[in-house]
This record gives C-alpha cells, sequence and structure tokens, in this order.
C-alpha cells in the first residue's frame, strides 16, 4: 500500500537530516541545578540565548517532569526536540539538556565527574557549598564545558585555575 | 579567600533562601535590587571589589528567574579591570547574562582581543572562554586569526590551547569562512597528534564540526582517529588523571568514534583492520560490573562502538554480534541500559533498511519481539516510547497483526494503573503518548492489514475503546478508506450498527457509525435490525447527549436515512422533518444552515437525489495519519497539552467561539470576529448545490459556506445595524481612515446592483452581507456611545426601537465586572434572545447566561466577567440577536473592555518619579511622539480627559505649568505558560504631556512603562483620545443605515452624517 513508500521516504529524511546534524548541534544545552523544591541552585545555558520568560517555563516544565518519576526509571527523559539526561544526588538534581543524538551514558558520567570534582575541592559537597559558593561552581562548570562541548575531564586541570586563585588571595 | 571577602553575598543568599514563600523572596531580592541600583548610580566610589560582590548578586538575582535589566554595563566594564578576581567575573557573569547579540559586547571587543593576545595566560582563558561561549559574527571576523595562531602555537601551553580550539568551534560556526579548508586538513591531522588529551578532546569536537561540514577535505585525518582511539581502548600512556573508573577518558573515545560515523566508508584495508579491531574488542570486552559508575562508563562507550559498527556496514559476524548484544540490552532490567538497547535497536532497523541488508538480521531482532512488548509496558514513558517507536520500525506483515493488538491494548489499557507522582505530567505526557499508540497503531494497521474487514475491526475498536485518544484524521481516514473500498462497505456498515447497540458509545464512534450507516446502510436493508427507520431510531437517539459537530454530522445522516427511505414511509418522513425543523433555530449557524437547507431539499423529491448520492471515491492520497506521526515527532508532548487546554475550555467556551481554533486559524482579530456570516437562517435559503460538498470534515464544509452561499440568503426586512460601524471602528484607530472610507463608498455602489456578488477577499468586502435594508434602526450612534462608555462606567451602549442595552462596570486590578440590562421597550416579548461574546486574545471573559426570552416590559441583568491578561487595545464584540415578531434583529457591539479601564491613579512623590523616570532608559521602555492635530482644549479640560482615562494628574513636579505629570498603574494578570499560577503584574507608567503654549494642536507626549508592549498599546490609546476627541469628532465609522442614498460628500462631514443618522 501507499503508506510503506511514504514511510521510507520519511525515514531516509530522518537520515539525511541526522548526517548534516553536525555542524549545528551543539551537544550540551545546558546545564542545571535544582532542588527537590524546584529552586535553581546553578543555570549555565550554551545553546540559544532564552529569554527569561522561556527559561523559567522551560525549567518549570523539566524539573516537573523530571522530580516525578521515580529511582527505576531510567536517567532520560524526552523533551520537545532533546534530551534531558538527570541524575539525583540527595536533594539535588543533575539536569543536562542535550541534542538528541548525544551520547545519554557518557553525559550521565560527565554529571557525576562534575559532582566528583566539586567533591574534591569542597569535600563531601552538599547543596549548601554550590549555593553559598556559586562563584566556584561557575569556574569549575567553565573548566569543563565550553561552547556546549566538554573541554577538560582531568580534575586536577579543572580544579587548578581555583587553586591558584585561592593562593594569590 | 574570594568568598569570605563578599559577605554581603552570603548574607543575601541565606536571607533569599530563609524565604518562607515566593512573596518574601520577590521583596527581598527587588530590595536588593534597589540597593544595587542605587549604588551603581553613583559609580563614581565604587571599587572593582564593590562592583565584583554586586555583579555575583547579579547573577545569583537572574538564576533564581527574576529579570534583571541593569548592571549590564558594570559587569562588561569588569573585563577590563586589571586585577585576575574582577576580570574573571566580568567575564564569566558576561557570558551568562548576555547574548551575541548585546550591544555591550561591540564595547569590549577590543579588551578581549588585547587579552587574548596578550602575554598572561590565564586572561588568555577567561578571553577564549567567553568568546567561545558567547561570541558572534563581529568577534569572528576580528579575533579568528589570532585564535587560530594560539591554537597552533608550540609555545602555548595545553591550558590556553583547548580552549583556543573550541573557541575557534565557535567562530566557525558563526561564520565558516574563518577556516580555510586548504590550510586545515593538513594542521588538523597535526593537531590530532597531540598528546594532552584535554587539548585533544577539545580539538575532537573541533574536528567533529569540519568533517561534517567537509569530509572530502579530512580523509587524511581518519587514520589519526583509529590512532586515538587505538591508543585510549589499549590504555597506552594514558595519565591516571583521564581514567575515569579505570576506563581512559570515556569522553573522548565517544566523541572519536562520533568523528568516524562522518566517513561514509573505510578504504584502506589498514586501517579497516586496525580499527575493527579495537571495535571487536570493545564489542567483545565490555561486561556488566557492579560499579555503576564504570558501568554506565563503559557502556557508553559499548554503545557507541555499535553505533559505529553499524555504520560501517561491517561483516555479517560483527553485525550479529551487535544485533545479540542488543537483544541482551532489551531483556535487561537496568532501565538505562534498556532504553539505549530500544533506542539502538531503532537505529539498526533504520540502517537496515537504507543498507537493504534486511533479512536475517532482521529476525534476531523479531525474536526480541516479546521483550520489547515487555517494555511497552514499562512503568517509564521514555522507554515505553522507545519500545514503541522500535515496534512501529519492525513492524511488517509477518507480525502486523500481533504488534498492533498489542499496541491496541496499550491504548486502551487503564490510564490510571501507573499511579505516578504529578499529575500533570501524568496527564500530558500519558496523552500524548496514548495519542502516539493510537496513531500508530492505526497506520499499522492500515499498511499491513491481512485482510480488509480486519482493518475496519481494529479501527473502530480502537475507536471505540480509546476514543479519547483518537484524533479526528484517523476516523476521517477510515471513512476514506472504506468509501474506496465498496467490497468493505456492507461489512463496515454493518459493525457500525452493531456498535451503535451499545450503551455508552465514544462520540468519535458516535459519528464514524453515523456517516457510516447514513452512506451505507441501505446495503443492508434486508437485514434485521437495518430498516431506515431503525437506523434512524438508534441514531437519532444519540442526538440529545451529543456536541455540535457531531450533530452536524447526524443531521446529514439523517437526510441521507430520508433519501434512501423508499417505498415512502411518511412517519419516519414526519420524524426526520421535525428533528430539522427543531433545529432551524439552533444556536450553532452550522447546524441551522444544515437544518434549513436539508429541510428544504428534502421537499424537492429528485434534487435530493442528485444532492445526497453516495459520496465518490476520494483520490488516492497520502494518508493524513503519517504525516502527522511526522509533527508527533516533533513535539507531542506540548501539543497535546494544548489539546488538553482546549479541551476543558470546550467544556464551558460557547460554541461560537470555540469553533475557530479547532480550524486551525490564527488567534482572532477583531475584524475577523466580525467576519461571521450575519445568520438570518429563518429564511428559506435555497442552496442547492451545497450538501454535495458534505465531506466527511465538517470543518471544510463549513468553511465553504462562509465564504460560498452566504448572501443567497434571501433578504429579511430585518437586519443589524451597526455593522459598518464596528468594522471602521477598530480600521480609523488602527490605518488611516481615508482609504478606508472610498473602500467602502465602491462597496455600497456593488452592492446597489442587485447581483451583488458575494467576495471575501477582503475584509470589508463582508459588509455586503448586511447590506439590506433595515427596518430595525438604532436610535443614537452607537460609535459615539461606545466612546463616551469608554471614558464613564456606566450609560446606554444601544437601543433600537425593541431593546436598550444598559451597562453598569465596574473594575477591581485587572478584574472587571459588566452587568448588561436588556430591557425590552415593547408589550410583546422579545424571544430567541442570543448573546455571545467574541474576546479579543488578550481578554478572558465569560459572560452568564442570557434567558432566551425577555418579558414585555422587563429588563434582564446579565453579568459579564473580565480578566485583563495584558495591554493590548483590541476590542470584544458582543454578538447580540434577537426575533421580534418575524424580524430577526443581529448586532455586533463593541464593549467598552478597553485598555484605559485596567488603570489605576497613582499618586507619587516627585522624588520617587524622577527616579523611574530616569530608569526607563528610552525606547522600547519609553517613547516619545509629537502628535498635531490634537484637538484644542485648555489644560483643565485635557487634565480631566485623563482623569476619565483612570489615571493621575500630579501637580506640582514639573514647574512649567504647560506640562501635565501623569501617573497610573496598569493591571494584568501574566499567565505562565505551564505552571498556570496567577501572579499580579503592577506596571507602573509614567506619562509627561507637555503642550506647545503657543500651539494647542500639537503636543509631545513621552510615556514609559516597564513592558514595551504596554508603552506603545497605551501611548496609541492615548493618542485615540486626544486626536479625536471623542464627542466632537467621532471616527467615521458609522454604519450606513440608509445605502440608497447616494453616495455623497455627506461622508467626508462627520457632522452631516451624524445629523443624517438623527
Amino acid at each position: 500500500m501507499l503508506g510503506g513508500q511514504l514511510i521510507s521516504v520519511l525515514r531516509r529524511e530522518i537520515v539525511e537530516e541526522g548526517d548534516e546534524k553536525g555542524v549545528n548541534s551543539m551537544g550540551i544545552r545546558f546545564v542545571l541545578l535544582v532542588n527537590k523544591q524546584g529552586q535553581t541552585r546553578l543555570a549555565q545555558y550554551y545553546a540559544e540565548h532564552l529569554t527569561l520568560d522561556e527559561r523559567r517555563a522551560l525549567e518549570g516544565e523539566i524539573v516537573r517532569k523530571c522530580l516525578a518519576r521515580t529511582e527505576q526509571q531510567c536517567s532520560f527523559v524526552e523533551h520537545r526536540n532533546y534530551k534531558i539526561v538527570y541524575r539525583r544526588y540527595a536533594s539535588l538534581f543533575f539536569l543536562v539538556g542535550v541534542d538528541n543524538d548525544e551520547n545519554e551514558l557518557a553525559i550521565l558520567e560527565f554529571i557525576h565527574l562534575f559532582v566528583e570534582t566539586m567533591d574534591r575541592h569542597f569535600g563531601n559537597v552538599c547543596e549548601l557549598d554550590i549555593m553559598f559558593h556559586l562563584e566556584k561552581a561557575h569556574f569549575m562548570l567553565e573548566e569543563m564545558v565550553m561552547n556546549g562541548c566538554i573541554v577538560e575531564t582531568s580534575k586536577s586541570n579543572i580544579l587548578a585555575p581555583i587553586q591558584l586563585m585561592e593562593k594569590a588571595s | 579567600m574570594a568568598l569570605s571577602g563578599m559577605r554581603g553575598l552570603s548574607v543575601f543568599i541565606s536571607d533569599v533562601r530563609n524565604c518562607q514563600n515566593k512573596e518574601q523572596e520577590r521583596l527581598r531580592v527587588d530590595k536588593e535590587l534597589g540597593n544595587i541600583r542605587t549604588r551603581f548610580k553613583n559609580e563614581k566610589g565604587l571599587s572593582h571589589y564593590e562592583k565584583k560582590k554586586y555583579v555575583w548578586k547579579i547573577l545569583y538575582v537572574h538564576m533564581l528567574g527574576y529579570d534583571v535589566d541593569f548592571g549590564h554595563t558594570e559587569t562588561v566594564s569588569l573585563i577590563s579591570a586589571p586585577k585576575y578576581p574582577e576580570k574573571q567575573v566580568g567575564y564569566i557573569v558576561t557570558s551568562c547574562l548576555l547574548n551575541e547579540n548585546h550591544d555591550f559586547l561591540r564595547i569590549v571587543i577590543n579588551t578581549v582581543r588585547n587579552d587574548i593576545i596578550g602575554r598572561n595566560e590565564t586572561f588568555q582563558c577567561l578571553a577564549l572562554t567567553m568568546v567561545g561561549n558567547i561570541g558572534g559574527k563581529e568577534f569572528s571576523e576580528s579575533l579568528a586569526p589570532d585564535v587560530q595562531k594560539l591554537l597552533v602555537s608550540s609555545s602555548c601551553r595545553p591550558l590556553v590551547r583547548k580552549k583556543a580550539a573550541l573557541c575557534l568551534l565557535r567562530l566557525y560556526r558563526k561564520n565558516p569562512d574563518v577556516v580555510n579548508i586548504d590550510g586545515w586538513s593538513d594542521r588538523m591531522s597535526q593537531l590530532l597528534d597531540e598528546r594532552d588529551l584535554g587539548v585533544l578532546t577539545a580539538v575532537m569536537s573541533l574536528f567533529v564540526a569540519l568533517v561534517s561540514n567537509n569530509i572530502e577535505a579530512y580523509w587524511n585525518c581518519l587514520p589519526k582517529c583509529v590512532k586515538i582511539l587505538e591508543r585510549l581502548a589499549r590504555n597506552q600512556d594514558i595519565p591516571p588523571e583521564y581514567t575515569y573508573y579505570g576506563i581512559p577518558s570515556p569522553w573522548l573515545q565517544v566523541k572519536t568514534m562520533r568523528a568516524l560515523q562522518y566517513f561514509p566508508t573505510i578504504e584502506d584495508p589498514n586501517t579497516r583492520r586496525a580499527l575493527f579491531e579495537v571495535l571487536q574488542r570493545i564489542l567483545m570486552g565490555t561486561d556488566v560490573v557492579k560499579n555503576v559508575n564504570k558501568n554506565n562508563a563503559a557502556h557508553a562507550v559499548l554503545f557507541e562502538a555499535l553505533a559505529l559498527v553499524m555504520h560501517l556496514d561491517a561483516e555479517k559476524e560483527m553485525m550479529s554480534q551487535c544485533v545479540a548484544l542488543l537483544g541482551k540490552f532489551i531483556a535487561v532490567r537496568e532501565p538505562n541500559i534498556r532504553y539505549l538497547g530500544l533506542y539502538c535497536g531503532n537505529c539498526l532497523e533504520e540502517n537496515m533498511t537504507r543498507m537493504l541488508l534486511v533479512s536475517d538480521v532482521q529476525d534476531i531482532i523479531k525474536r526480541h519481539q516479546s521483550q520489547i512488548i515487555t517494555s511497552l509496558k514499562d512503568p517509564d514513558i521514555s522507554i515505553r516510547r522507545r519500545a514503541l517507536d522500535l515496534l512501529y520500525g519492525m513492524c511488517d506483515v509477518t507480525n502486523a497483526k500481533d504488534i498492533v493488538e498489542e499496541l491496541l491494548q496499550e491504548v486502551i489499557c487503564d490510564p490510571h494503573k501507573l499511579s505516578t507522582i504529578s499529575l500533570q505530567y501524568l496527564n500530558t505526557a500519558e496523552f500524548a503518548m496514548r495519542e502516539e499508540l493510537a496513531l500508530k497503531a492505526a497506520i499499522l494497521a492500515e499498511k499491513f492489514a491481512p485482510d480488509l474487514s480486519w482493518y475496519v475491526d481494529v479501527i473502530l475498536q480502537l475507536i471505540d475503546k480509546a476514543g479519547d485518544f483518537v484524533s479526528d484524521d484517523i476516523w476521517y481516514r477510515v471513512v476514506q478508506f472504506v468509501t474506496n473500498n465498496e467490497d468493505l462497505q456492507p461489512y463496515a456498515a454493518a459493525k457500525a450498527r452493531e456498535y451503535l447497540e451499545k450503551p455508552a458509545l465514544h462520540e468519535t464512534m458516535v459519528k464514524v457509525s453515523a456517516y457510516l450507516l447514513g452512506e451505507y446502510s441501505h446495503l443492508l436493508a434486508q437485514r434485521p435490525g437495518c430498516s431506515p427507520k431503525e437506523i434512524f431510531t438508534i441514531i437519532s437517539e444519540k442526538l440529545p447527549t451529543v456536541t455540535t459537530s457531531t450533530i452536524a454530522i447526524l443531521l446529514s445522516t439523517f437526510a441521507k436515512i430520508l433519501m434512501h427511505n423508499h417505498p415512502s414511509d411518511p412517519q419516519l418522513q414526519e420524524q426526520i422533518w421535525s428533528i430539522f425543523r427543531k433545529y432551524e433555530s439552533y444556536i450553532d449557524v452550522e447546524i441551522q444552515q444544515r437544518s434549513v437547507e436539508y429541510f428544504a431539499l428534502s421537499r424537492k423529491g429528485t434534487a435530493l437525489m442528485d444532492v445526497l448520492a453516495e459520496m465518490p471515491k476520494f483520490p488516492e492520497r497520502q494518508s493524513a495519519l503519517i504525516k502527522k506521526t511526522e509533527d508527533a515527532e516533533v513535539d507531542t508532548a506540548e501539543q497535546s497539552a494544548i489539546r488538553i487546554r482546549s479541551l476543558q475550555q470546550t467544556s464551558n467556551a460557547l460554541v461560537v467561539t470555540d469553533q475557530r481554533p479547532a480550524n486551525g486559524s490564527v488567534p482572532v482579530s477583531q475584524l475577523a470576529l466580525v467576519r461571521m456570516p450575519s445568520q438570518n437562517m429563518e429564511a428559506s435559503s435555497t442552496h442547492d448545490q451545497a450538501t454535495s460538498q458534505d465531506q466527511i470534515n465538517p470543518q471544510d464544509r463549513e468553511f465553504s459556506h462562509q465564504n460560498g452561499s452566504v448572501t443567497a440568503v434571501v433578504p429579511q426586512e430585518v437586519h443589524p445595524a451597526d455593522l459598518l460601524g464596528d468594522l471602521l471602528g477598530p480600521l480609523a484607530i488602527e490605518g488611516p481612515p481615508a482609504p478606508a472610507v472610498p473602500a467602502e463608498h465602491k462597496d455600497q455602489n456593488l452592492l446597489s446592483t442587485p447581483e451583488a456578488t458575494p467576495d471575501a477577499a477582503g475584509p470589508l468586502a463582508l459588509a455586503t452581507v448586511d447590506d439590506q435594508p433595515n427596518s430595525v434602526q438604532p436610535i443614537a450612534n452607537i460609535a459615539e456611545r461606545f466612546n463616551a462608555l469608554c471614558l464613564k462606567d456606566s450609560g446606554v451602549l444601544y437601543e433600537d426601537s425593541h431593546i436598550q442595552i444598559g451597562i453598569k462596570a465596574e473594575w477591581r486590578s485587572h478584574h472587571g465586572r459588566f452587568v448588561l440590562f436588556l430591557g425590552n421597550k415593547n408589550t410583546s416579548p422579545l424571544v430567541s434572545v442570543q448573546a455571545v461574546i467574541l474576546p479579543p486574545t488578550h481578554l478572558k471573559m465569560e459572560l452568564s447566561l442570557v434567558p432566551e426570552t425577555i418579558p414585555p416590559r422587563a429588563q434582564v441583568q446579565c453579568p459579564l466577567e473580565v480578566v485583563n491578561l495584558r495591554a493590548s487595545r483590541d476590542l470584544a464584540v458582543l454578538d447580540l440577536s434577537y426575533k421580534f415578531g418575524t424580524a430577526v434583529v443581529n448586532v455586533k457591539l463593541r464593549i467598552p473592555a478597553v485598555l484605559n479601564k485596567f488603570l489605576q491613579p497613582l499618586s507619587i512623590s516627585a522624588e520617587e518619579f524622577f527616579l523611574q523616570w530616569k530608569s526607563l532608559s528610552g525606547p522600547p521602555l519609553k517613547l516619545q511622539e509629537v502628535l498635531r492635530g490634537v484637538k484644542p482644549l485648555p489644560l483643565s479640560e485635557l487634565a480631566n480627559l485623563f482623569t476619565s482615562l483612570r489615571m493621575a494628574v500630579i501637580p506640582g513636579i514639573d514647574t512649567n505649568p504647560n506640562n501635565l505629570i501623569i501617573c497610573a498603574t496598569f493591571h494584568s494578570e501574566s499567565t505562565r505558560a505551564m505552571l498556570c499560577l496567577v501572579s499580579i503584574n503592577l506596571c507602573s507608567s509614567d506619562i509627561r504631556v507637555e503642550t506647545d503654549p503657543t500651539d494647542r494642536t500639537q503636543l509631545r507626549i513621552t510615556l514609559g512603562s516597564g513592558d514595551p508592549i504596554l508603552t506603545f498599546e497605551l501611548k496609541e490609546c492615548i493618542k485615540e483620545h486626544l486626536v479625536s476627541i471623542p464627542m466632537q469628532a467621532p471616527t467615521p465609522g458609522i454604519s450606513p443605515i440608509q445605502p440608497q442614498s447616494p453616495v455623497t460628500p455627506a461622508y467626508n462631514d462627520p457632522g452631516a452624517m451624524l445629523a443624517g443618522l438623527l
């Protein structure tokens, strides 16, 4: 029947579209740290610049989506035309928005790397550390992700600038 | 330490944290912002350190989701600070707060460049990172050569080079010309020799972007990538810092394999062998381990390897190995792995189709069908969605029956079985998912149906049991399908007849059954229980319970039954006729029209046969459903959220208004609203061809009527009076009135000829509809009455010889309440009174039920609630009709729920005024305009005008006696897209009207508010009142009550026109 052809046409288009994705694909679109109450603790956007209202709406939607999920469910949520890879540490959710073709598990472990890095710096990092040392959390993230791509995965390299600064002051 | 130095910040953060609720938090934040604003004002005394502290606070407030519209200059200026801590803050906060199009960035482009080419590598890093995050085209042009130099420089340390690589990636995306392909393929190849894994990670991202754009130029890099992968996979020379749970940088491995997937094949046998060895090692060597992180990292690499193997069209052996692995993943309990297994399975499916490699590999996947079906029932929606996609992809003739039936079960199953936490999320996502399931089941059923009757069975079952999730497209498609397959028609009709026996039937099922029986029930006439009369009885039982769109279909069905009523059964005919007669006065126009037409047609005998003959076959076309899956893939959840909302609205909205969204038309502007065809359905209209158009899509039909045949209405003596006035009102406001008037004349000329053709080309042409001689005329000018009511809260809105409509309004912040007083002036009752409010998009309005009859000499009061959502000058229209004797009167009246009603006068001190005034920095927040042609008024009257516009005139602020300072607050409810929390938005707007003492017909108005839209709308609103002082120079929007009167210069003189009216 007619449908068959059309579906395969459709598929081919999807494949072709996927092939040229590289140019505009950002990889990581945003990194969000949100606590159980839905309060944002860290937010960094890489892809498009959102207006404040768009940002609020987006954060509200995805936080609700992720908070509603149980521990037994997978760590990936499809949202609009991208995915959210998320991980929960105590009261804090780490949410990373990525393009659909990004490797989800790699991002999931990247979150953990971020947490371990903060842990190395703060020692037993908790929500309050991030809250009251917002600038340091930003410095670390800045060393790890740039323009939606991973820059550095070595903890000592990531922490080097912060340590340098602490020594200086 | 950086932090201990910023005690103020810590205090602020903990204050915010201790806030009990959002309101407190907002107060605290506002206080802090006020403080910072003041400090920045007196910038002179501010040290870099203090600036740094405030800038962090601003970032914190920004992160909490508050709008911070100042402090950008200060932030950006920190970039030029000499010391590292300040500079760092400047760079980091700038890239959080600003975007690439921000003007402020241009100011610092030189500083940034100096940092990049300077000797201080920490400064270099900061600058490169910021440009890498938010650099735009201008940065690209001026900085690209410097950044390239840093990347390839041998004297630069890795920490700078890795940032240079990603910075260059940004600049390249902004302007691909900055990377010259010829030079770069060699350079890239050298860069890939890099030993430092940090630099390599960054360079790999750059490489992926370059190669995705031009594969040919980078073939020479392919062996390098394989080498890198080998090095990582064999763990050669990997510093421990880059080993993550024993796995050499999983991220670099993944990225490298991603880069390799851009090359279509690998021709060089040595490279190919080397790569396959590595891949084989990954495929075989990844075991499930206990440590979650190690497990995830290993599987991240494994999945990327799988994707690469599939892409490279590997040997069959390796492929089956992959498929076996996928089978394992699909069955595994760990949700992440299962999700990815299903995801990958789908990619594999897609690749199979592309490579025509099909059969045996596909067979292996099919062996896992039952496991995939299990995943379809998983509580996790992410997994279910993947399973659905995979099943959809793998469905073919052999397994279609099983898969479709499984999908069917899934759609049908009790949606409440999953008692997860957030109800709202559950609703939208579940709804979307079920809709998608239904859609895909319908497509597969059609595509792979082993026999046609099975298809009908499946779809009817789907509609019956999961009607809520079946979009209209699905049942349209069934009808098309049945219409085009003659063999199927009796079967489908019989099935439909069976379903109608059921006591509680989903409305979609009623629609499809009624349609099918209308078309094909005569094929069943010999069967028991299928005589026209029995069919009629069972269908008409549904009539009281269905909505308007279904009634329309049922009416068509009755007409068709009537046509097949041979030998004629007068009793049946009488029953059907009585239904038609009953619906002639139904609230919905479409229904009225159908009833009238069918009734008229059915008395014409043979004409009926022609018009109501069976529908012809549909041209073969793409199933609309497939198109829909495409759309669905984009954003199902969002769409469904909207649909749910619209469904909820349907339940209490009035019929006329909710038709529009269904047609997918844009939010209605006022003109569009007035476009409704005027309905004189009492008239025995005769559209001889109309019903052959009776598409299965009732909406199509509705449109054809709107455009085509309205004017066929036989002129009745009564007609609405004020349509033109209403049409012209907004036109006069929005455009130059001059051209509008001649256009109107033309129409009138056209209309004076009896053959006036209906023409829906322009909104003005619609005036034709109303251009019938009127016997009921409004008393006094409606536009004038309206204008007066814009400035006061009670008065007469409309009056004619039968009815008087008075209005009284109360306003409280963004809420308003009107009471409409409908008074019958006659000694006999007014009947069929109908009032419908057509609100503009920015107002929520609810009119309480208007009684159908107004007793003689009585007055009815109808409250009308208004909620203002945002600033706009669009107007609400009241569509009112009533019947007096045989005359039907229909008027459309503008409701004075205008912008200024939501203002509240506010008196403030001079100090406060100037503070606010200065903080509004110019367009679009602050606008200025010189108005000419202002009606000369003494200052005191001007002040009165503003007072009646609900604004406070504040004396003593401006010393110039010719200037007026006016102040008010504007109230609107701004709804957030999802949360639907109600927050009250108090924008204060300051207006200064400065008059030129020598010339009172011109003045300059400057006004500002915190919202650019409000500023603009308010300016226009005031302009309307100043330029055409409503009492004396009404806009030319007066309805031509006597179209017979020759078109004379009278129209150019409002005074004369007015005289004619009175």
